[in-house]
């Protein structure tokens, strides 16, 4: 297996260090401490960076030359035995989440929809904007990516390309299907993001929900009633990976009247939700977390917070719900403005 | 026979008395690996003076009469193994009084654990009682009788520690009252008396019928929460339920192994459920808990599984659907739960024992434990699930209780609510005298041995 793709010397020469400077929950007091530490990571050595890191994959972002520090963060952590949570949560997970070998043939016809281990939530996969889709669903397809909380590249690396396998083989190759729509940011994330960065070769066209959504949105322009509402949105860690489509997410809301208000923390400074570091034993960092989320959608008068991360949802959605501010996936929102 | 029921039929009604085979067929077995016994009749008595009645009869004809609730224990003790009548106490299930400022309930001695749940939840909300995880229609009495134990127990011990008295009909058909209200018009406890309630709990039926009883009530916390921790090693369990309980703040605390789901095999739960009046109180609550084990996660040994809100209500269910569900992983419709009472410390032993007798007689099986108390004792669970249908599935389950009942005594332990094989190795290892007081006792209560004979006997 390739080594994470990223060129030192592109760091010994960067003068910003963005990755680290940027970082919402680690201080540095300027950027030589930041650069400091950050060749300490390329080096192979001990940083007290990947002791403090929450894993908010943002630094991904930030990097202005996708020189993917926050991959090789996390393969530094793994090799330095630095695991961010203890051992039997690590391993208990991975069993959980490990390939059942349940997956049988199924022929399928597009738009094919992942919707990676969740079956909870097949039944988003519904109405006009979804019509004759086929849904694929099971940790066999899981994509893996949560292991980048958890200092396991090795299992990426490990299960990715099975599953990637297990997606060609028993879906979309007999039934000659090339593009598969991730209703997750992780899928897209992972298929177009972490396969390249760890030399993991892709052979279906990845489609990311929003492109989908916006694209059928045209299609469907003279059903959308425009909802006219202020909506927060919680951009989840994987969106980090591929902020590109966080544009597109700007457009299907301008489609359907929705108003994504700007939040402090939305965007290059969205927050984390608060379930990882919950995962890493940090419980009162997670509380805060929660706290400055809500506040700061109050702040904002929002009456929709909009999701597209299952977990994030599964982790605020109450809290949110509690303060009078409904949680909603995307997907759903747009379903309403269809009239579903 | 046709006398006595005629004369029955005179005290309870003609509804409620039975000798039609359907019903002596149904109330000759519970769902345990024990053999049915088919009783004569079944008698359901209304009031506490109906029971006094049927019992002087019982007496009159030296009819054996076993008391029965929800007919829920799973070891059999329930079945009449000397034939004679079922006395199902199920029509005695009126609330009779809740004290709110003093925390007590009075209920007769048929009342449903789910109907004082519902009972309260609409009239006190502010006040709940510690359910077992026992199907809802199995009774307080039936329940105190067998010492049991539920989601309040690391607050207030076993569920007979939080009787505050009864009224019992005794073997002879004489009223008896235990604790405060048998000088009192308040059911506030047991103190400062003589202690009489010890002679009905524990006993299996076979010392009177519990007519009456008080039992402690406590406040219902507006917010609620759960946290599961894990580790992998059997051996820290002790340590970590001694730190978890010394925080004194959980309500509830049940270490749980299962094999079934695949990636819960080898790994030690335990969920630890406590509540609060506010949100910064239960806060505070959690951080004790968590630094409590701080040792552990510091060590990366242990820790507490990320769960958020929707995935934890499964956990926060009162009672548990879990071991329900478990019961029925073999169909066929038989499953069983013993337990041993033990000290926390033989936490390893009592698991690898029970793997070890699972696997060896190829049983499914679920195991795990309530901690009583700030962890002074724990009752260690191994369910079996068998299919009553597959005979050979049945001796399976069999063989594997017996061996886990003497494995559980080897290590210190007592078997819990003791089906008949179990009570005769208990007896073995009881001191002699104390055997000899229990006989005496029972003696003097039951000349004519008509209640629940069979039971607490040397074979
Ligand atoms: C899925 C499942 C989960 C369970 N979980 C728990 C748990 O968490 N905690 C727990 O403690 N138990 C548990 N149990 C065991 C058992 O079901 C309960 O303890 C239950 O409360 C027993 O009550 P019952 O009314 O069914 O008693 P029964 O089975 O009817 O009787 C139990 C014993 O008490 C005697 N008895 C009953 N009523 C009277 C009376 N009025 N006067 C005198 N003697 C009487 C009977 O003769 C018998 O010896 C569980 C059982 C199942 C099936
Ligand atoms: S990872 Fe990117 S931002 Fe960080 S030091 Fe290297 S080049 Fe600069
Ligand atoms: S992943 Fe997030 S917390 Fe960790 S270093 Fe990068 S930006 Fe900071």
């Amino acid at each position: 297996m390739e080594e994470i793709k990223f060129d030192p010397e592109i760091c010994n020469q960067c003068e910003t260090v963005d990755c680290l400077m940027k970082c919402q929950y680690i201080d540095f007091a300027d950027v030589a401490e930041a650069k400091t530490e950050k060749l300490k990571i390329n080096a192979g050595e001990h940083s007290r960076v990947l002791d403090e890191c929450l894993t908010c994959y943002a630094c991904q972002e930030y990097c202005p030359y996708d020189n993917n520090p926050f991959y090789l963060l996390v393969e530094r952590q793994e090799q330095l035995g630095l695991l961010p949570a203890p051992t039997p949560i690590v391993t208990e997970q991975l069993k959980m989440m490990g390939p059942k070998g349940r997956i049988q043939n199924e022929a399928v016809s597009p738009p094919v929809v992942n919707m990676c281990a969740f079956p909870m939530l097949t039944g988003c996969v519904r109405g006009k904007l979804f019509e004759g889709a086929s849904v694929i669903v099971g940790t066999d397809i899981f994509c893996n990516i949560m292991w980048l909380h958890f200092a396991k590249n090795s299992t990426i690396k490990e299960r990715v390309p099975q599953m990637i396998d297990n997606i060609m083989n028993y879906y979309l190759k007999d039934s000659g299907v090339e593009e598969m729509i991730c209703f997750h940011d992780e899928c897209y994330g992972t298929y177009t993001s972490v396969a390249p960065a760890y030399g993991i070769e892709v052979p279906f066209k990845p489609v990311h929900l929003f492109d989908y959504i916006n694209h059928r949105l045209d299609e469907l322009a003279d059903l959308i009633t425009p909802l006219n509402v202020k909506i927060a949105y919680q951009r989840p860690c994987s969106n980090r990976l591929i902020p590109q489509t966080d544009l597109v997410l700007d457009e299907i809301l301008k489609k359907i009247g929705a108003e994504r208000v700007p939040r402090t923390y939305d965007r290059e400074t969205a927050l984390c939700c608060g379930g990882v570091p919950r995962a890493h034993q940090r419980d009162n960092l997670a509380d805060e977390l929660v706290e400055k989320n809500i506040n700061d959608m109050l702040d904002v008068g929002a009456t929709y917070c909009i999701f597209n991360c299952p977990f994030c949802m599964a982790t605020l959605g109450q809290e949110v719900a509690e303060n009078g501010i409904m949680p909603i996936l995307i997907s759903d929102l747009v379903q309403m403005a269809l009239g579903e | 026979m046709k006398e006595l029921i005629d004369r029955l039929k005179k005290i309870v009604g003609e509804r409620f008395v039975s000798a039609e085979s359907e019903e002596r067929y149904l109330y000759s077995m519970d769902m345990g690996t024990m053999p049915p016994s088919v009783p004569d009749l079944v008698v359901m008595p209304g009031s506490t003076e109906e029971v006094s009645k049927i019992i002087r009869l019982a007496n009159e004809y030296k009819v054996p009469v076993v008391p029965m609730g929800g007919g829920l224990v799973l070891s059999g003790l329930t079945r009449a193994l000397k034939g004679g009548m079922i006395l199902d106490m199920k029509r005695m299930n009126r609330i009779t009084e809740v004290n709110p400022k003093s925390r007590y309930a009075v209920v007769e001695g048929g009342t449903s654990e789910g109907m004082l749940q519902a009972y309260l939840k609409k009239h006190h909300p502010e006040l709940k009682h510690s359910l077992p995880d026992a199907p809802p229609i199995a009774t307080l009495a039936g329940n105190v009788c067998i010492h049991g134990s539920g989601h309040l127990s690391v607050l207030g011990g076993y569920h007979s520690d939080m009787l505050n008295g009864m009224e019992v009909v005794l073997p002879t058909g004489e009223v008896v009252r235990t604790g405060s209200c048998s000088v009192s018009s308040d059911w506030f406890g047991k103190a400062p008396l003589p202690d009489l309630s010890g002679l009905f709990m524990g006993w299996a039926g076979t010392t009177g019928v519990v007519t009456r009883l008080g039992i402690k009530l406590y406040p219902n916390y507006r917010y609620s929460d759960l946290l599961i921790f894990v580790c992998e090693d059997a051996e820290d369990m002790p340590d970590v339920i001694s730190r978890l309980t010394s925080t004194q703040v959980a309500e509830d605390m049940t270490p749980w192994m299962t094999p079934i789901p695949e990636w819960a095999k080898g790994f030690m739960h335990i969920n630890i459920a406590y509540g609060a009046h506010s949100k910064e109180e239960l806060t505070f609550k959690r951080n004790l808990l968590q630094m409590s084990v701080k040792e552990y996660k510091d060590k990366k040994i242990g820790g507490f599984l990320p769960m958020p809100p929707p995935q934890k209500a499964r956990y926060m269910q009162i009672p548990t659907p879990d071991l329900v569900r478990f019961a029925d992983v073999r169909k066929g419709g038989g499953f069983e739960y013993v337990g041993a009472i033990m000290a926390i410390e033989h936490f390893a032993e009592a698991y690898r024992a029970g793997v070890e007798i699972a696997e060896r007689n190829d049983v499914s099986y679920s195991m795990g434990a309530r901690v009583v108390g700030a962890g002074h004792s724990m009752m260690f669970f191994y369910a079996y699930a068998f299919n009553r249908a597959d005979k050979e599935d049945m001796a399976r389950a069999q063989r594997a209780l017996e061996e886990t009942n003497a494995a559980a005594l080897e290590m210190g332990g007592i078997p819990w609510k003791a089906e008949l094989p179990a009570q005769q190795q208990i007896i073995e290892k009881m001191a002699p005298d104390t055997f000899a007081l229990m006989n005496r006792i029972r003696e003097t209560l039951d000349p004519n041995h008509i209640m629940n004979p069979g039971n607490w006997e040397r074979t």
